[in-house]
């Protein structure tokens, strides 16, 4: 059984081991793990020891130490960090150090965490599979032939791999909930709001999150509370007292008869892989057990998510990716001969393909004469999405649905069909557009052992409510206990 | 055929001005940065100014302020919720290569402003509204250095400056409602006053604080369609402006006389040759792409902020002209230069308060004084005469104490130096005028006895030989006699 938070902050304060010794054998497995895997771009060694010796040093003076300290977390790609590369999985940013620390990271370093490295990720977060990395892609650690799902591909991986005990992702569409459900993981989305995205390099920012990746429900509960709160540095970060979610975990906690779930009946349809729908289903049915109402909603509006996030997402990348020119940071191509060829040359060879796409999309949705039929059409299908969760929240206090239709899928097998790839974020996507927190946990497995994920929704800022429901769920199963065999 | 009914046809011009104006707020409107003008290049400068990855604009709340103040004092309607935009063109002097602006909801819209236009034979003055269809809010791009050509089009390469990135601007869009280059003149300086009063900008043109950016087409009188409109910058006074707009009137009219036709194009004003040239023409509108900008929250200004920030406006320059004429009797001309000024009005206002004659007071202001400012480079804050010294002096002369010529002589010294009372500097001085009529008596009859030719011409019928005696008591008393009283004796004493 591989480490928890709470197990760490044990071993450290009973001086069972020390934070360097955690950090190094912790660096030995990536050491170990890598090659095949590829779940981190860099790995900061150095920066990590030293860190973890900093912990030691408080640990020996007799300074009490907050519960991450001394906690080897991986940093997803796309959040800046001080003096260490960050990409975003983009060959346009190479060559960036960013000379700032993101809000998360720098509230992480002041806990004492230990920053162990920047995860893999398919390019500006723009992806399902982590295939779409500028730098090779991530393997699945439950089967290397497979993807481990994306965005936060990377940071899935290595916290299902053991390579780190807890990872920062970030999720615009489903990019932490997806890989944490075919990585086998709980990872969550929390409110629009509820952490600061300064620092966060923007894919879609009316959409954008950042998000806590873990082995338990308890350690997603301690990273997000680490990570939560308003930030005068974000204007869109909601100002609101974080409650501790962790110590708010029962132990033995049973829903009442009161805790109504609501099966969103436009996510069990066609396209929904049969053990999914299996696994979810039985999944209900221990919430049930265990004292919740369960009845089945509908989000009628639920299907029209996809094609309104790909105008909207689109659409506001096609703005924050504007800034790759080659003028002020970044890859810049030998010898332009003027400006316009300074441009062309940059962008054509720094981007993807995924990314060029979402470009060209988002600059057409944006078009004069095209506006009003694409992006403004896609943000009232937006508030009608809000407004069928609203309608449902009325029935009940938390929605479930698959986190994601399928189980890992073979890399390569979507990369040409970037429809099919789409589909794979078509659960989580609406909870974005409307601002909401979900978690997915895991619930089971398919007949080739591949992890299946169950997605857990709740009203605005009710993140106490989804980690104890979750939790609870969790403390009734066995599924979070199963690792891949790795070494 | 056609160019002979074309001569004979008369053209009035329809011009709209798109201005843009730097708000002097210590920090940029998204960061917290120094907007300090002149600073060595790429000095006030951080991540967000720059557009770096993963960086948020923060607005910061004076520009708001600023931009309500502006719109109220402009007799606009403030939207109680406004947002931001992002308005999207690649260019390297613009970090994020999009700009975050104000499309479809202003802060500010429907206002006007009144100018006041002087005929130039008969120095009437003619009052109209321009009207401001809209103002907004946005951030200023950095500045673009090209070596080896002044634009880019024939550079070797070009350098980018990005102190000025991320400076407020407040944009101001008027109504086609100005007909000539006096006009928009006359606007452009109004906007600059109103701008100036507000305290929210310097209005300097030649560090570029105050951008004016001219829209003008022509059209035969009578008619109610538009002609086809031509942009005109790159204007750095408001004469430039005056002389570039009734420049391309003229090339306009003679176009179509010509029947050559008016192309949609930007022209740059050219200062040293005086005239416009062709920069680019515009094959439509550009598709700027604007968009809600996700990073910021819509503005909502609600009527108790509205009013309150109302409240602190002070009495725009329109107001003082109408007041300084109809209350205080002042001519238009003496009205407008007084208030051209906040500084100025506000020194004038306090040296009548006490008591002293308006008029006296303004003219002491425009004339003298002024001059000195002038010559000085000088604001009036900056001297050490009080516009209670002022109301001082000009009451010692009504009273008769100094003369209009005593004062004017010791005027240099009241501008540089304190002085607590200027009635007692001019006793110890002894230049209070001579009005007691025994002692200009005595001095008169010496004068009289020590010239006897004088006199005896005087009595022939000379009479302009006053003059010589006043002269000469003027220079016995050091030029303290009361003239009035002098001529008195004197025509009395040198008819016998």
């Amino acid at each position: 059984m591989a480490s928890t938070i709470r197990t760490i902050h044990e071993q450290l304060i009973s001086k069972e081991r020390s934070a360097v010794e955690i950090t190094t054998e912790t660096l030995a497995r990536i050491e170990q793990l890598e090659p095949q895997l590829h779940s981190f771009l860099h790995v900061t060694a150095e920066s990590a020891l030293a860190q973890a010796e900093a912990v030691d040093a408080q640990i020996a003076a007799g300074e009490a130490i907050v519960p991450l300290a001394g906690v080897p977390i991986a940093i997803k790609d796309n959040l800046c960090t001080t003096g260490i590369p960050t990409t975003c999985g983009s060959r346009i940013l190479e060559n960036f150090v960013p000379p700032y620390e993101s809000t998360v990271t720098q509230k992480l370093k002041d806990a004492g965490a230990v920053i162990i490295g920047k995860t893999n990720m398919d390019e500006f977060a723009m992806g399902s599979s982590t295939e779409n990395s500028g730098y090779g892609r991530t393997c699945n650690p439950w089967d290397f032939d497979r993807v481990p799902g994306g965005s936060s591909g990377g940071s899935a991986a290595a916290v299902a791999a053991d390579e780190c005990a807890i990872a920062l992702g970030s999720d615009t569409g489903g990019s932490i909930r997806q890989p944490a459900s075919l990585c086998g993981v709980v990872g969550m989305k929390p409110t629009y709001g509820l952490v600061s995205r300064f620092g966060l390099v923007a894919y879609a920012s009316s959409l954008d999150q950042i998000g806590p990746l873990a082995r338990s429900v308890e350690d997603a509960a301690i990273l997000l509370a680490a990570i939560a709160g308003y930030d005068p540095k974000d204007s869109t970060s909601i100002k609101v007292e974080i409650p501790n979610y962790a110590q708010n975990l029962q132990p033995n906690f049973r829903p009442k008869a009161k805790l109504r779930i609501g099966i969103i009946q436009e996510t069990f349809g066609s396209g929904l892989d049969e053990a999914v729908n299996t696994a979810v289903r039985a999944a209900v049915e221990v919430l049930q057990e265990l004292g919740a109402e369960i009845q089945v909603v509908s989000c009628p509006r639920f299907g029209y998510g996809l094609p309104a996030y790909y105008i909207i997402a689109p659409s506001e990348a096609s703005a924050n990716l504007a800034r790759y020119d080659a003028v002020k940071y970044g890859v810049r191509v030998e010898e332009p001969e003027n400006l316009l060829d300074m441009y062309k040359r940059t962008r054509a060879q720094g981007f993807g393909t995924e990314v060029k796409r979402r470009i060209m999309l988002g600059t057409y949705a944006l078009s004069a004469g095209y506006y009003d039929a694409y992006y403004l059409k896609a943000q009232k299908v937006r508030t009608l999405i809000k407004q069928d969760f609203d309608a449902a929240f009325e029935k009940v206090d938390i929605l479930i649905s698959p986190t994601s239709p399928t189980t890992a899928f073979t890399a390569g097998e979507k990369t040409d069909d970037p429809l099919s790839m789409y589909l794979s974020d078509l659960m989580t996507i609406p909870v974005n557009l409307a601002g909401l927190p979900a978690i997915s946990v895991p619930c089971g497995f398919d007949r080739q052992g591949l992890p299946i994920g169950m997605h857990l929704i709740s009203k605005v800022l009710r993140e106490d409510l989804l980690l104890q429901v979750a939790h609870a769920y969790e403390q009734a199963t066995q599924w979070h206990r199963q690792q891949p065999q790795l070494l | 055929m056609a160019a002979a009914t074309a001569t004979q046809t008369k053209y009035e011009a329809i011009i709209g001005l798109e201005t843009h104006c730097q708000l002097n707020t210590n920090t940029k409107i998204f960061s917290p940065v120094s907007t300090q003008f002149g600073a060595p290049p790429n000095t006030n400068i951080s991540p967000i100014c720059l557009g770096y990855p993963g960086v948020l604009p923060v607005l910061n709340e004076k520009v708001l302020e600023y931009a309500v103040k502006a719109g109220l004092a402009l007799n606009c309607q403030i939207a109680p919720y406004s947002k931001f935009d992002r308005k999207q063109y690649f260019y390297p002097d613009l970090p994020k290569n999009y700009q975050i602006s104000q499309y479809d909801l202003p802060i500010a819209e429907h206002g006007w402003l009144e100018v006041e236009i002087v005929d130039k034979k008969t120095q009437a003055v003619r009052r109209k509204r321009i009207g401001i269809t809209r103002l907004h809010m946005e951030e200023d791009a950095g500045k673009l250095v090209h070596a080896g050509s002044d634009r880019l089009s024939g550079s070797t390469h070009s350098l980018v400056d990005f102190n000025r990135a991320g400076v407020p601007l407040l944009e101001i869009v008027s109504e086609p409602d100005i007909r000539s280059g006096a006009e928009a003149a006359e606007y452009g300086q109004e906007l600059r006053r109103i701008v100036r009063y507000l305290g929210i900008s310097d209005g300097n043109m030649q560090e570029g604080s105050l951008r004016c950016d001219v829209n003008i087409s022509i059209r035969p009188v009578g008619q109610t369609e538009f002609g086809t409109k031509v942009e005109i910058k790159n204007m750095n006074s408001f004469s430039a402006i005056q002389k570039a707009i009734d420049y391309e009137i003229e090339r306009q009219i003679k176009a179509v006389g010509k029947d050559e036709p008016i192309v949609q194009e930007t022209r740059l004003w050219e200062e040293g040759s005086q005239r416009t040239i062709s920069m680019r023409k515009k094959e439509g509108s550009s598709d700027y792409r604007y968009f809600p900008e996700p990073d910021l929250p819509p503005i909502e200004v609600s009527v108790e902020q509205r009013e309150a920030w109302g409240g602190e406006l002070p009495e725009l320059p329109a107001q003082k002209r109408h007041r300084y004429e109809e209350e205080l009797g002042l001519s238009a001309y003496d009205a407008r230069v007084l208030s051209d000024d906040r500084a100025v009005a506000e020194y004038f206002e306090a040296a009548i308060a006490t008591g002293a004659e308006t008029k006296q007071v303004a003219n002491w202001l425009m004339g003298d004084i002024a001059a000195y400012l002038n010559s000085e480079k000088l604001a009036v804050t900056e001297i050490a005469l009080t516009p209670a010294n002022l109301a001082e002096l000009v009451t010692l002369i009504e009273k008769g104490t100094i003369s209009g010529k005593i004062a004017k002589e010791i005027l240099p010294e009241l501008l540089t130096d304190a002085v607590d009372s200027v009635e007692k500097l001019v006793e110890s001085k002894g230049m209070t005028q001579i009005s007691d009529t025994g002692a200009l008596e005595a001095m008169i009859d010496e004068l009289l006895t020590a010239n006897p030719d004088k006199v005896e011409q005087f009595r022939a019928g000379k009479t302009k030989l006053q003059g010589f005696f006043v002269g000469q008591l003027m220079k016995k008393t050091s030029g303290r006699a009361d003239p009035k009283v002098a001529n008195k004796l004197l025509s009395k004493k040198l008819k016998g």
